[in-house]
């Protein structure tokens, strides 16, 4: 069994008892402990099911590259699945449960599927679902669907609060070990700006646990006199807890803070990104242990090697009582002395090399210890925990050689370095033989903008395996950084360093060598997604012979440990079965998080309210008092409608709209965009931005005009008023103010920059009021507005008048078809307006109206609207706006566009009006059927709804859609489809429905 | 994500600052172009690996246009230089010649 040791624990506070549930059981642990090292000092070795097969799975690491021991931690707002049992530090309170599994971690329905494993090969989806078609949608989607997914999704919206940060260094340091802490009292020596980052809670990394003796003190004394040092100099920042999540073009790098993820108090920000600019970034990230390729590898007992040390010298837990050490090299031999050293069995040391080890296997064998070199695993026993190995030679091909029974099997297939950060932003690896493993290159380093490395890495994630090396590289390294970040720095001599020489591990990538089938079969590379050395195998008969095709075939490496174990042990695989040399099969992309960040972490600060900012109108808070229904409209808020008391939506947009069309409304139109373009050149700079001409407009008039891009497709229109000679102002639509001055600014800056022309955006400038109905004039006259009379301000012209005591700027526009002034005034003075034109207008009815009346009050007179009739892939031409597009015009953005042979042809769909024979509203997004079917069964159609709305003022539905040779096709009756239903029949017609000759808006 | 120097407002920001507008030194066909000439700048565009001259807008900052010429490989930047121009500044040529001899980017080395 597991349990707590009477003695040792470098992390633990034996004094200090946390409580906690796991699976709804409360348990006990010690401040120190991670949540894996306190289930397994309550005997809880098995910690989850695996993704595929549900099979029984255990802790298998101490850090977090763990695969198997995911927990949904937290209740609640706070709950979050997917978290490594490994890397979340015990506090009071906390609450786990295991994933993958119903009804029970112990009693499992899903296991079924391993049984069935045979039947589930790689690429299984891919095959079996292909047919018959139409099971897809009824049959395997469903089923699919519910086996999909590791972890709960939350259900509850997030109560807990981020934050992003912004730094910048001279030197970075990812990684808190020995080799990062050397690095950085390098580079923080020569005076560089330093930042360390450590992803766990302690300093030193594993050199505490593996021993060693540096300058004649122990490892962690060592560290002490390292951070002691860091602490003391002003230029160097330290960080636990924050991890190195991924190293981006130029110097960019992301640190991942967890806050509060190991204390019961939750106040505050949980997460904190780190934002940082690192003019050298070093990279200190040590080396992740590989598991061996042996049957039954993922039996809850089996570890690493190196887990089995960190539970037992860390935590004082014992993973178990009698462990069986497996290796291909030195550096496990010290789990059995650990083991030894904490009064617990060592059954036997097996170490694949047919030579076996170096002075360490010495050791053991004088301290008693059975090692038996050229031997392996050949099977696992036990099936929800360990109970003893099966052994036999490496070299053949599995015959059993004796039982031997124990509860841990600890493993060990070589170090590979964590490069993850180095190859983020493209630095290059090479494949050491002697110590089967990749390495950074340090020739072909991720670059800069001055085209120079920087990054490097230093220690154990630069390949070195001695702790002497380490030291001596992270030293050198360090000083490096400095100088390339400018500052002069060589690094100091290394200390004496009292080490255990190792010699070489052997490549052994499958235990035996020539394994059966039913052992490979049962030979896990990938524990989370459940990939075996059968399927890699099985991918390379097929064909899958590039590494990234293998690993999307079979999902190696594609679950939320990104391969951390798998990955080298899949690929060498993949490479015996092609026959290839392991540099030339290569890696898998590594691609940044390191490890999955929080969601919440991404967003920081930018939620609900701060997601963006909200743009107000000047009117926006008079809005709100008077039972406003908000449309956000971009970045704004536009009112939709005024619903009164009582009153539904639809009513009040009815109600408006008839207070348009017999009385006066009020509208406002602070949002619509407003351009100032101004310069000598300003009228010949428009008429290439417009369809039509504006360089002839006088000053005082209006026009209306349309926007193309090159390629001939409406992007926006709007009302242009000339202002002066030299001087216009362009309307354009709501969300179009910004892009529209962006398309003017580039024309002028990158094609035009001759054209003495300045574009200024006044949109927020100017509060616009619509005054709009029969009453207008009256309501204005009712303020004491002079001079607005038909002949003094007639239908598109502007002017400046004086209203209510406000100067404002008055343009005689329409888009409802009425009678229409749109005052416009500085936005300080707008809400001032606003009320006093309310309060005129009482007696005449006055009713402020919102986006929806707008919209049912231009198409009833059928106005195009930016966005509905268009869509990116509408001409001015296919809206039979001939009239706006210039003739006389050499030139205009969209002139040569609209030449082209599709955008010409007269099969275009075009702009009509429709009436439903009974009277009801279209869908919108409505399609209009044709006769027969295409290629792909599909009913032909030949048009579409672009608005429908109810009229109040036709009492009926109204549509306006483009059709197949629409205007040619008046008084024809079309089929236009609605949702669970047959089509609905409507009559085509001229698209403008209310007062076709235009007298109601020029009086 | 990319720093760059904005060369009008002499700003080095981060890659958010700006806004990528695609390959520089593009000539716009108007009317009178044939359908091919058109075609060719409305929709063709290199895509080279190495030595690359496109256009940026400071958007977030100055909001002026230029072009950048860079490495898409190495991510080295080579220069910026303003947008009222058809080609790039020699001097922006000779540190490219310098690091990458024999480059050439379509008519351009």
């Amino acid at each position: 069994m597991s349990s707590r040791l009477a003695r040792g624990g470098r992390l633990i506070d034996r004094g200090a008892t946390r409580t906690f549930t796991f699976n709804g059981r409360a348990m006990k642990g010690l401040e120190g402990d991670t949540l894996a090292s306190a289930l397994l000092a309550n005997d809880q070795v098995m910690m989850g099911r695996s993704f595929k097969y549900h099979r029984p799975r255990g802790v298998v690491a101490s850090g977090a590259e763990e695969p198997n021991a995911l927990m949904g931690i937290g209740t609640d707002g706070h709950f979050e699945p997917n978290q490594r049992a490994t890397t979340q530090e015990l506090f009071d309170g906390l609450t786990a449960e295991s994933q993958n599994h119903w009804p029970s971690l112990e009693f499992d329905v899903g296991a079924v599927n391993a049984k069935l494993s045979r039947f589930f090969p790689a690429g299984f989806y891919y095959k079996t679902f292909l047919w018959p078609r139409s099971f897809w949608e009824k049959v395997y989607e469903p089923i699919v669907r519910q086996a999909a997914g590791l972890g709960k999704a939350p259900k509850d919206r997030d109560a807990d609060t981020y934050e992003h940060l912004y730094a910048f260094a001279d030197v970075l340091v990812i990684g808190g070990g020995v080799a990062g802490l050397t690095a950085a009292v390098e580079a923080g020596r020569s005076g560089a700006k330093v930042l360390v980052l450590e992803q766990t809670g302690h300093w030193g990394g594993r050199a505490p646990v593996d021993g060693g003796e540096i300058g004649g003190v122990g490892a962690q004394a060592h560290v002490d006199a390292l951070v002691a040092e860091l602490e003391s100099l002003p230029n160097v920042t330290l960080r636990l807890r924050c991890m190195g999540a991924g190293v981006y073009d130029h110097g960019y790098v992301l640190g991942y803070e967890r806050l509060t993820d190991h204390l019961s108090d939750k106040s505050g920000p949980r997460h904190r990104l780190w934002r940082i600019r690192a003019a050298q970034v070093i990279t200190a990230t040590g080396a992740i242990e590989r598991p061996l390729s042996f049957a039954g590898n993922d039996i809850p007992g089996v570890m690493l090697a190196s887990a089995v040390r960190d539970y037992l010298v860390n935590y004082g837990v014992a993973p178990g009582d009698r462990v069986a050490v497996v290796t291909n090299n030195d550096d496990a031999y010290r789990t059995a002395f650990a083991m030894k050293e904490a009064g617990l069995d060592v059954a036997v040391i097996l170490d694949a090399r047919e030579a076996g080890g170096g002075a360490l296997a010495i050791a053991a064998r004088e301290a008693g210890i059975r090692v038996e070199p050229g031997r392996a695993v050949a099977k696992v026993l036990g099936s929800k925990r360990v109970t003893g190995v099966e052994i036999c030679a490496q070299a053949g091909s599995g015959s059993v050689i004796e039982t031997i029974p124990c509860d841990v099997v600890a493993m060990s297939g070589g170090w590979s370095p964590v490069v993850h950060l180095w190859s983020h932003c493209g630095g290059k690896l090479v494949w050491d033989t002697e110590r089967a493993m990749f390495r950074p290159d340090a020739d072909r380093a991720p670059t800069g903008h001055d085209g120079k490395g920087f990054v490097r890495c230093a220690g154990t994630a630069n390949g070195a395996l001695l702790l002497s090396e380490t030291l001596q590289d992270a030293a050198a390294q360090g000083a490096a950084a400095a100088r390339a970040a400018g500052f002069e720095a060589t690094a100091s001599g290394l200390p004496e360093v009292d080490e255990v020489a190792e010699i070489p591990p052997a490549a052994v990538w499958l235990m035996p060598a020539g394994a059966s089938y039913d052992k490979r079969a049962k030979t896990w590379l990938d524990f989370q997604n459940d990939v075996k050395v059968s399927d890699i195998q099985l991918a390379a008969q097929e064909g899958y012979e590039s590494v990234e095709h293998a690993k999307r075939y079979t999902t190696l490496g594609m679950a939320t440990d990104q391969g951390k174990l798998s990955n080298i042990n899949g690929l060498a695989v993949l490479s015996d079965a092609l026959n290839e040399a392991i540099p030339q099969v290569g890696t898998t992309t590594f691609r940044p998080p390191y490890t999955p960040i929080s969601m919440g972490a991404i967003a920081g600060q930018g939620r609900g309210e701060t997601f963006q900012p909200l743009r107000r109108t000047p009117i926006h808070a008079w809005h709100e008092a008077h039972g406003v229904q908000w449309e956000p409209v971009g970045h704004w808020r536009r009112p939709y409608a005024f619903p009164k008391a009582g009153e539904s939506t639809h009513d009040a947009v009815n109600r408006e709209i008839t207070t348009v069309r017999e009385k006066v409304g009020l509208l406002d139109a602070s949002t619509l965009g407003k351009l100032i373009v101004k310069g000598p050149d300003a009228g010949r700079f428009l008429d290439m931005l417009y369809t039509n001409m504006m360089s002839t407009l006088k000053p005082g008039r209006c026009r209306y005009g349309l926007m193309c891009n090159e390629n001939g497709f409406l992007i926006d229109d709007g009302v242009v008023a000339r202002i002066d000679e030299n001087t216009f102002l362009c309307h354009t639509t709501t969300g179009g103010a910004d892009t529209i001055h962006a398309h003017m600014e580039e024309w002028l800056q990158t094609e035009w920059w001759d054209m003495k022309v300045h574009v200024a955006n006044v949109t927020e400038q100017y509060g616009q009021i619509g005054v709009v109905g029969p009453m207008a004039r009256q309501l204005l006259e009712v303020l004491g507005t002079p001079e607005i009379s038909k002949e003094e301000l007639p239908f598109m012209a502007w002017a400046d008048r004086t209203v209510g005591g406000i100067p404002c700027r008055i343009y005689r526009i329409s888009f409802s078809g009425e009678l229409s002034y749109e005052l416009s005034v500085p936005a300080g003075q707008a809400l001032a307006l606003w009320e006093a034109l309310m309060e005129a207008g009482h007696g005449l009815g006055v009713a402020p109206y919102g986006t929806e009346a707008l919209h049912v009050l231009r198409a009833e007179k059928g106005f195009i609207m930016i966005g509905d009739e268009t869509d990116g892939t509408v001409t001015p031409q296919d809206l039979n706006m001939h009239w706006a597009i210039s003739k006389k015009k050499e030139d205009y953005l969209g002139k040569r566009g609209q030449m082209r042979s599709h955008l010409s042809s007269p099969d275009r769909w075009k702009l009509v009006g429709l009436l439903t024979e009974d009277g009801t509203v279209l869908e919108d997004g409505a399609y209009i059927l044709d006769a027969g079917e295409n290629d792909r069964g599909q009913r032909n159609m030949q048009g579409r709804i672009t608005s429908t709305y109810y009229s109040p003022t036709l009492c009926r539905g109204i549509a306006m859609a483009l059709l197949k040779h629409g205007p040619e096709r008046m008084g024809e009756t079309v089929q236009v489809t609605k949702l669970g239903a047959g089509p609905v029949l409507a009559k085509v017609v001229d698209p403008v429905f209310y007062d076709k000759d235009g007298e109601k808006q020029d009086v | 994500m990319l720093l760059l120097d904005c060369p009008c407002c002499g700003v080095r920001g981060e890659e958010t600052e700006f806004h990528c507008g695609g390959e520089a030194h593009i000539t716009r066909e108007g009317p009178a172009s044939d359908d091919a000439a058109f075609e060719h700048y409305m929709f063709e565009r290199v895509n080279p690996r190495g030595v690359h001259f496109e256009r940026w807008r400071h958007v977030a900052g100055c909001g002026k246009w230029f072009h950048a010429a860079r490495d898409t490989v190495t991510l080295e930047i080579w220069g910026t230089y303003p947008a009222q121009t058809t080609r790039p500044p020699e001097e922006v040529l000779e540190t490219i010649r310098a690091a990458r001899p024999g480059f050439k980017w379509r008519d351009i080395a």
